[in-house]
């Protein structure tokens, strides 16, 4: 059919998820690609972790269906070696050890012991893994819970609102870990209702709300979608009004220099580029990415 | 399936879970055992109006080392019922079916890891009591009588017992999930309503033989007699038929609990 895609591609097409009345997830389409972190964005109870649990084969899809490189995941041979996903750093047995936690996952999913101890390097916890994880802090706990997904070594990472619990070290930890991941042409999706945490290193943004697909794309057009307007000022004034002008864009003049609305910096910069003029301030007056997903889910509601 | 059996061992070694109802197995069943036989050897026939129980007796005595299966079989159904409803209670289910999204497979395991520890608690009850048992009846003048073929069927058949409670337990487990439910479900059915399905069945004639195909009148088939029967209860199944009627129960309940957990989400 088409040519044969980069392994770890994550394929969602028309999933839907029913809970009785409730529509948790609304035919959603969606395609994750290598190499590349993807931030899923939603608000609270926009559909997020019920996508994700569908896409790990733990929740059954009311219709459509969630593959990896074409495999749902519960037929995949040995899923942690291809898909480490974080979902609930709750998830554990109190009274059992943080290396027992990971030494059990490993077993089950046949992978060789010597990794436990590495990933617990990797994540800093080698020094607390022989404390009962019920002795754990959310920090750690989402940290054990990380070198769980590490465990199989995988291509993907699933990680389910990894930056809860951590502190600002951490969580420039994990951006780091996710930079890394996907810059080995890994794929990387992660969820979140903070776009803050993660905004730094996203290459791409998939936004729902409500179970729909509200935007999918890159953080700049979604900026772009909702951007309002710039703020320019040059020694020559009047040649860049006309020259914004005879662009069709709307001018107006105050003290602190030249808006322009509904346009971008990087336009307003071309066009005085182009026109040989000089600029003193080029400011984008809009929205940042944070303000776009939020009106964007606002206008969803 | 090598990896999930192994998966699931682990997982119930590194709690103290199994230790700890070992250690409770190991202890506290001899102690009845030896409090047991010395009342039976202090016994006389006046006493409560009925006939003393006849040390002499292979039977009375095979009873006496096999205590165990009538005072503690509860322990391993309940190990049984731990091993599954103890990972929806803490959800780490969610981190099992990840790494083995072959359900049935995660199931299985479980149900295999639940039996071989239930037959090992049923060596354990044994394992103090017998020695000790046989003191008491040597130093009261009796004869042990554990060369009796009897008495030794009648050890192994109580091995049979618990580690068929523990798969019995393990199947409750897996249809009830929920860890207390399962517990309330346990001990409601053994000490409440089948205690009173099988007076109320044995009152009518027509019912009277369907209460021996109860799981207490099964194990107990398979153990000797209780209560029940010497209460006018049915008569009781062949041993082999009451183990065959257990193991009925466990694969039925873990079936059942196997096409459910397959369809349900775990969220």
């Amino acid at each position: 059919m088409t040519e044969p895609a980069a392994p770890g591609r994550i394929e969602i097409r028309g999933l839907t998820k029913r809970f009785g009345d409730v529509c948790a997830v609304d035919g959603l389409d969606l395609t994750v690609l290598p190499g590349r972190v993807t931030a899923f964005l939603g608000p609270n109870g926009a559909g997020k972790t019920t996508t994700l649990r569908m896409l790990l084969g733990l929740v059954q899809p009311t219709s459509g269906t969630a593959t990896l490189d074409g495999v749902p995941y519960a037929q995949l041979t040995h899923p942690l070696r291809r898909v480490g996903a974080l979902l609930e750093a709750s998830d554990l047995h109190p009274a059992r050890s943080g290396r027992d936690h990971l030494r059990v996952q490993a077993r089950a999913a046949g992978i060789d012991a010597h990794r436990v101890d590495e990933v617990l390097a990797q994540v800093g916890l080698t020094a607390d893994a022989g404390r009962r994880a019920g002795q754990y802090s959310l920090g750690m706990r989402q940290r054990l819970g990380l070198a769980a997904a590490l465990l199989g070594d995988p291509g993907v990472l699933v990680l389910d609102e990894p930056a809860n619990g951590l502190d600002p070290e951490g969580i420039r930890w994990l951006r780091e870990l996710l930079r890394h991941h996907a810059q080995q042409g890994r794929t990387v999706l992660v969820s979140t209702h903070l776009l803050a945490e993660v905004q730094q290193i996203v290459d791409d943004v998939v936004v729902i709300a409500r179970g729909r697909l509200l935007y999918a794309g890159t953080p700049a057009g979604l900026e772009a979608s909702f951007a309002s307007g710039v703020r320019v000022d040059s020694p020559d004034r009047l040649a860049l009004v006309a020259a914004l002008r005879a662009a069709d864009l709307r001018v107006s003049e105050s003290a602190a220099g030249i808006e322009v609305a509904d346009t971008t910096a990087a336009r307003v910069g071309a066009l005085a580029f182009a026109a040989g003029i000089e600029l003193h301030e080029l400011v984008a007056t809009g929205d940042s990415l944070e303000d776009a997903f939020l009106r964007l889910v606002a206008d969803a509601a | 399936m090598r990896d999930a059996l192994r998966a699931e061992l682990l997982k119930l070694t590194t709690t103290r879970t199994w230790w700890a109802v070992a250690l409770v197995l190991t202890v506290y069943v001899p102690l009845i055992a030896v409090f047991l036989t010395f009342a039976d050897a202090a016994a006389r026939p006046s006493t409560l109006g009925r006939a003393a129980p006849d040390l002499d007796l292979p039977v009375t005595v095979a009873s006496l080392y096999a205590i165990g299966v009538a005072v503690a079989y509860v322990f391993p159904a309940l190990l049984g019922l731990l091993v599954i409803t103890t990972e929806y209670r803490y959800r780490t289910i969610t981190p099992t079916f990840l790494a083995q999204p072959l359900r049935s497979r995660v199931l299985l395991a479980k149900l295999a890891v639940a039996t071989a520890t239930g037959a090992l608690y049923g060596v354990a009850a044994l394992a103090l009591t017998v020695p000790a048992v046989a003191g008491v009846l040597t130093a009261t003048g009796h004869p042990t009588r554990l060369g009796d073929p009897g008495v030794q069927a009648t050890l192994a058949r109580s091995v049979v017992a618990f580690t068929l409670w523990a798969a019995v337990g393990a199947g409750v487990g897996m249809l009830v999930r929920h860890q207390v439910a399962a517990i309330v479900v346990v001990v409601a059915t053994s000490q409440i309503v089948e205690p009173l399905l099988r007076v109320g069945l044995a009152a009518w004639s027509v019912t009277r033989g369907v209460s021996r195909y109860l799981p207490g009148s099964a194990a107990d088939a398979l153990t000797g007699a209780s209560i029940y029967t010497s209460a006018g209860g049915a008569p009781l199944l062949a041993p082999w038929a009451g183990a065959l009627m257990l193991v009925g129960y466990a694969l039925a309940l873990a079936a059942a609990g196997a096409w459910l957990t397959a369809r349900r989400d775990v969220a």
